[in-house]
């Protein structure tokens, strides 16, 4: 909920952070400008000239009053006026080439760390997105990069050229005249002090305008987003008496923050004016007793209106910078946060092999100290298909999760086809396998696209075959556009039940030697489930599958299942050995189907 | 604007302000002519005196106006602000299920906050400044006319390649602006599926695929970012230069006016500081031009919701719904989603008399959800009726029907805050010991005593995430907590193991059953729906087969190949169960 503010509004609204170690932080920033060296060299000599255009041009139009109107003399008239012509235009060019090289050369700097923010992302080890919200992920990129982006694009461009210019104006006033210069001079500390002033008191009054806009966004958000509930439960309009009071409370915050905002640009104002104000009276004093011309005065009266604005830029532009200090810190802790491990130095290919897995006393614990598998061991032969039974939480995802090395094992082994998974590359060793799990992940493209995932060589026969082996294809050829059906974000209007048979189809198509299902089947009606399984069946006869399920029917047909709980293995076997057996599975069997 | 009417005082206040602050500022040069002409030249130390003692009561009543001003314009336009979003809340908590089927939230929650802000902005200080700035512009020329004729009309022309430049400005950045506001969109779309679908990602390998996409959009998001720094930089500095030439012109024809003997050299000045009013007001309408353009777009973003009708809404004369008595009925019903032209449900009709379970089963997509969505009227029937103890349920008091059925969904959200917070959702008074009676029929007591802070366990965001099941016990501990006579559990136990399905069904039978209390359930799993009292089979949105478990069992061939599906082969699973 931010407008464009401007002044004192810009500087306060900015939330003064503070980055823990401001000045490595700033030198790395500065440090990313490096490869456009030459840009901002040229940038420079632009905002050089810039200032002097704009220091020189009063004083000019000073001397033409003193020197050519008031000796009438209107050829020396004219020939001020050329050089201020070409002030003037040197000024246009400085303005337009400090504005293209910083500008541009931001862009791209901005594009850059955006895009090293996002391929880091991708290499980052799984147990990082565990520990971290995707929110909280998703405002690293988008917020503070944006910090970093009004710092280069809005102010660092204009404060640099202003405070050039300040100092131009300031030693232009000093050679003209010196007491003049000195008294007027006298107005610059008392708008340093005033704008601090102002903005500290403006900082406070806008915390509490953002604290109560943070109330109003999350209650907008929890009202739409459980709207469902909301009217399914009656609470619509106890929702909408506390949207008000949080509505009201923001926008008293605000009426009391302008308070102190809307008396902050009349007080600079006034004091302009005043310094009008002095050089006029000082001046005209002077001028009366002959120590100074008519010219001067004006050239004064132009310079000292050129006063407010660098000052005015530069504590908008600290503000800013404080907070891309604090914006680059969120950043690098992202870009510098440690990839998954390299693969290991000797590490082989792990080529296509027959898919045999084999755990050999794995444990793993997401935190030290609390692991979640104990000491697990157990093989799934080539072209097995070993089902994983449990009760939420009792280990089944993990252990499907080390397979391709999402994670770990913090000790023990986990082997394919013999070989230690550390010591082949993790590029071969996730070729090997076709993964569906519980959410599936459907992105915005075509209903063709997200089964094909990007794979090269697919014909759309390839696709609807791999659709027709899990029972997508009836679904698919409903939908308005078939196969080409644009699917929204996360899989817009289809059900979950759709979903997960497009993810089906998508690993079909894959041909890989090893499938991993987490509860890939759980939202299919059993029927559509049997379709299904009828289809993943044919096709896995020669795979190797781990298979997570509650549903016993899709696990009965088995070679192994192993029932796992509080993250050990408590029983395996197959189907009729386990109901012989009596224990826990035998207990979930008739709790399922018997009386 | 009609928002706007309701804080007309602080409106016309900042207006009649700003005018006495434009009248100030316009004063002002005249007082410096004043104070070169008749004080430095006349040789009168008392003139300057007295003009600079103008110029200081001047600038204090500027100083004072414009506070004014600033604070009335934000107050009015922070309450229309103010005013809209609680009309926006309160229409939206309003709005059918079906405006939400086709709505995206961050959608919806853009158009409530940044769509409402830049109406604000713009009401607020955009209105009196374009009024302002347009007063400024028309008493600056015609000071200017009467001061000098000729002089202003050579201003004039000089300056007017800035109103041309804006113009061409303001036409050039809006679209660029929307190009780069989509090409952020597309960006941040990527960077949020790939964060959701890190795993499936990784697993496919298709890591280097997704930077090239997220590559792309990148380099298109660069190309329109660059794209406007090259419009400003072949605007900007040239509205300068062209604002600068009414200096360089007005020195040297004024100048030349002074030598000739038609112009004094404090008239000279005061030109020369009214060039500087000339141009800042041309500035402020060309800055507020586009505002002007995106404030209504928003504005027609924002009416559009706020007109969007409501599907659902009580009838007039609608009256309460007592307890359910006898019974749901649904009579033909048919019904399709808005916008589509093919019926979901089609001649649905079948009863559930009060007191009794029925279960409904059926393939994906043949219309269960549908069903049960109907009975609290997230959606209202195209055809037929749904009647409660004989009433027509679109005849009495919305509230009143859903203050009876308790819902669990098929997709369970829980908010941030507490579990008890979540579980009391529907009735926030609800004691501790009611909280975790409901929580133990839902089977979810036991769990939830285990977590680290118990009952005042945060979840969401920032909380502690619960698996699936767990959710799922603690949206069905919600609907059990209001006691409903009606309970609709839509597919609300397919996380949950064996062992603890079991449970909840006992607990159910308890709660409902023998009190007498009807329970609609779609699930999956035959073991559910077995003991219900009757079974409804659906198929492609029509019923193909109703009747109990046995009845059903000897007659219906779909009923056993859904049974057969999950035991198989079924007769063999049957007689295992009762052997």
């Amino acid at each position: 909920m931010t407008a464009p503010r401007f002044g004192i509004a810009a500087m306060a609204a900015v939330p003064a952070e503070r980055a823990a170690d401001r000045g490595r932080i700033a030198r790395r920033l500065v440090g990313e400008l490096r490869p456009y060296k030459r840009d901002l060299l040229a940038a420079l000599g632009f905002v050089t000239l810039g200032a002097l255009a704009q220091a020189t041009a009063p004083w000019i139009v000073g001397r033409a009053i003193d020197q050519a109107i008031e000796h009438r003399d209107p050829a020396q008239l004219a020939r001020y006026m050329m050089v201020l012509l070409v002030i003037y235009v040197c000024g246009t060019t400085a303005q337009r080439g400090t504005i293209r090289t910083i500008g541009v050369a931001g862009q791209r700097v901005l594009a850059d760390l955006r895009e090293r923010l996002f391929a880091r992302l991708e290499r980052l080890p799984l147990l990082f997105f565990a520990k971290h919200a995707v929110g909280d992920l998703m405002s690293r990129v988008v917020n503070d990069v944006d910090t970093l982006n009004q710092l280069l694009s809005g102010g660092l461009t204009q404060v640099v050229g202003a405070l050039v210019s300040l100092c131009g104006v300031l030693v232009a006033m000093l050679l003209l005249n010196v007491r003049l210069a000195l008294v007027s001079f006298i107005i610059i500390p008392v708008m340093l002090l005033t704008t601090r002033q102002f903005a500290r008191r403006a900082r406070k009054a806008f915390r509490q305008t953002r604290e109560t806009v943070g109330d109003v966004t999350a209650g907008l958000e929890q009202e739409i987003s459980g709207i469902r509930e909301a009217q399914a439960f009656g609470r619509t309009q106890a929702n909408v008496e506390k949207f008000k009071a949080q509505n009201l409370a923001n926008r008293n915050a605000n009426v009391q923050a302008v308070g102190i905002t809307a008396a902050f640009a009349p007080a600079i104002d006034v004091l302009s004016t005043l310094a009008i104000a002095i050089v006029i009276g000082y001046g005209s004093w002077l001028a009366l007793h002959g120590q100074m011309t008519v010219g001067i005065v004006a050239a004064f009266l132009i310079y000292v209106q050129q006063f407010f604005r660098p000052i005015q830029l530069a504590s908008t532009v600290y503000t800013q910078a404080q907070a891309a200090l604090a914006g680059g810190e969120r950043i690098y802790s992202i870009i510098d946060a440690a990839p998954e491990p390299a693969d290991a130095p000797n590490a082989v290919s792990l080529g296509q092999g027959r898919g045999e897995i084999e755990f050999d006393h794995v444990s793993f614990a997401y935190d030290e100290g609390r692991p979640v598998l104990h000491d697990v061991s157990f093989v799934a032969r080539a072209g097995q298909t070993v089902a994983l039974v449990g009760e939420t939480g009792a280990g089944k995802t993990t252990i499907a999760s080390l397979i391709p090395r999402f994670y770990d094992a913090t000790s023990g082994v986990v082997k394919i086809d013999g070989r230690d998974i550390c010591q082949v590359t993790r590029a071969s060793l996730r070729e090997q396998m076709a993964i569906v799990l519980q959410d599936p992940f459907l992105f915005a493209g075509t209903v063709s696209e997200n089964i094909a995932f990007g794979r090269e060589g697919i014909t759309q026969e390839d696709i609807e075959r791999a659709s027709r082996a899990v029972s997508a294809d009836t679904f698919i050829r409903e939908l308005p556009k078939g196969y080409d059906t644009v699917l929204g974000e996360g899989g817009g209007a289809l059900s979950r039940g759709q979903q997960q048979l497009i993810a089906a189809a998508r690993a079909v198509l894959s041909r890989r030697p090893i499938l991993i299902l987490d509860e890939a089947t759980s939202s299919i009606d059993s029927r559509t489930e049997r379709l299904l399984q009828d289809g993943l069946q044919r096709l896995m006869a020669d795979r190797t599958s781990i298979v997570i399920a509650h549903r016993l029917s899709t696990i009965r047909d088995a070679d192994l299942i192993l029932v796992l709980a509080g993250g050990r293995i408590v029983e395996r076997g197959t189907h009729e050995e386990l109901v012989a057996h009596a224990g826990v599975y035998a207990d979930l069997y008739r709790r399922q189907f018997g009386t | 604007m009609g928002y706007l009417r309701s804080h007309w005082w602080d409106a016309a206040g900042a207006l009649v302000s700003l005018l006495v602050v434009s009248a100030a500022t316009l004063a002002t040069p005249q007082l410096v002519r004043i104070a070169v002409d008749r004080g430095i030249t006349g040789g009168s130390e008392r003139i300057v005196w007295l003009s600079v003692l103008g110029l200081v009561a001047v600038a204090a009543a500027r100083g004072v106006f414009s506070f004014v001003q600033g604070y009335l314009a934000e107050r009015a336009s922070q309450s229309v602000a103010y005013d809209m979003r609680n009309a926006l809340f309160e229409h939206i908590g309003k709005l059918s299920f079906s405006f939400y089927d086709r709505q995206q939230t961050g959608q919806l929650l853009t158009r409530i906050t940044s769509d409402v802000e830049q109406i604000r902005g713009f009401v607020g200080t955009g209105i009196v400044q374009l009024i302002a700035a347009a007063a400024m512009l028309v008493g600056t020329l015609v000071l200017l006319i009467i001061l000098n004729g000729r002089l202003a009309v050579v201003t004039v022309v000089v300056i007017l390649p800035v109103v041309v430049l804006l113009g061409r400005f303001v036409r050039a950045i809006a679209p660029l602006f929307k190009q780069v506001q989509q090409a952020l969109g597309k960006t941040n779309a990527i960077l949020q599926q790939d964060l959701t679908g890190v795993r499936t990602i990784r697993a496919f390998g298709r890591e280097e695929s997704e930077l090239a996409r997220y590559g792309a959009a990148n380099a298109e998001l660069l190309d329109r970012n660059i794209a406007t720094i090259h419009a400003i930089s072949n605007n900007f500095p040239f509205i300068f230069l062209f604002s600068n030439l009414g200096t360089f012109a007005v020195i040297w024809v004024g100048g030349r006016q002074v030598i000739g003997g038609t112009l004094t050299l404090g008239g000279l000045l005061a030109f020369n500081s009214y060039l500087a009013f000339l141009v800042q007001p041309l500035l402020t309408i060309g800055i507020l031009a586009s505002s002007i353009s995106r404030a209504a777009a928003s504005s027609e973003r924002v009416f559009e919701l706020l007109d969007a009708p409501l599907e659902v809404a009580n009838r007039p004369g609608a009256t309460p719904l007592a307890p359910i008595e006898r019974g749901v009925e649904f009579d033909r019903v048919c019904f399709h989603y808005p916008g589509a032209d093919q019926d979901v449900l089609h001649d649905v009709s079948f009863s559930i008399p009060a007191g009794h379970t029925v279960a409904l089963l059926g393939a994906t997509g043949s219309g269960k959800s549908t069903v049960v969505n109907l009975i609290p009227r997230f959606y209202d029937v195209t055809d037929g009726a749904i009647r409660i103890d004989g009433r027509d349920i679109r005849d009495v008091q919305l509230e009143s029907l859903r203050q009876h059925i308790g819902v669990v969904l098929q997709e369970v959200r829980l908010f941030a805050g507490s579990i008890r917070e979540n579980i009391a959702y529907g009735r926030p008074d609800a004691s501790h010991a009611e909280v975790s009676r409901a929580a133990a029929a839902a089977q979810a007591d036991d769990f939830i005593r285990d977590l680290p802070e118990g009952y005042d366990t945060v979840i969401g965001e920032r909380g502690v995430t619960l698996s699936g099941g767990q959710r799922q016990r603690i949206a069905i501990a919600r609907a059990l907590l209001v006691d409903p006579r009606l309970l609709i559990l839509d597919d609300s136990t397919s996380a949950l193991d064996a062992a603890t399905d079991a449970a909840l069904r006992a607990a159910l039978d308890r709660l409902m059953r023998d009190r007498r209390h009807t329970v609609v359930v779609i699930a999956q799993r035959v073991s559910t729906v077995r003991d219900a009292d009757s079974i409804v089979i659906l198929e492609n949105g029509r019923i193909a087969a109703q009747g109990t478990h046995e009845v059903l069992l000897k007659d219906s061939p779909l009923y056993n190949a859904i049974l057969g599906s999950q035991l198989e082969p079924a007769s063999d699973a049957v007689t295992e169960g009762a052997a």
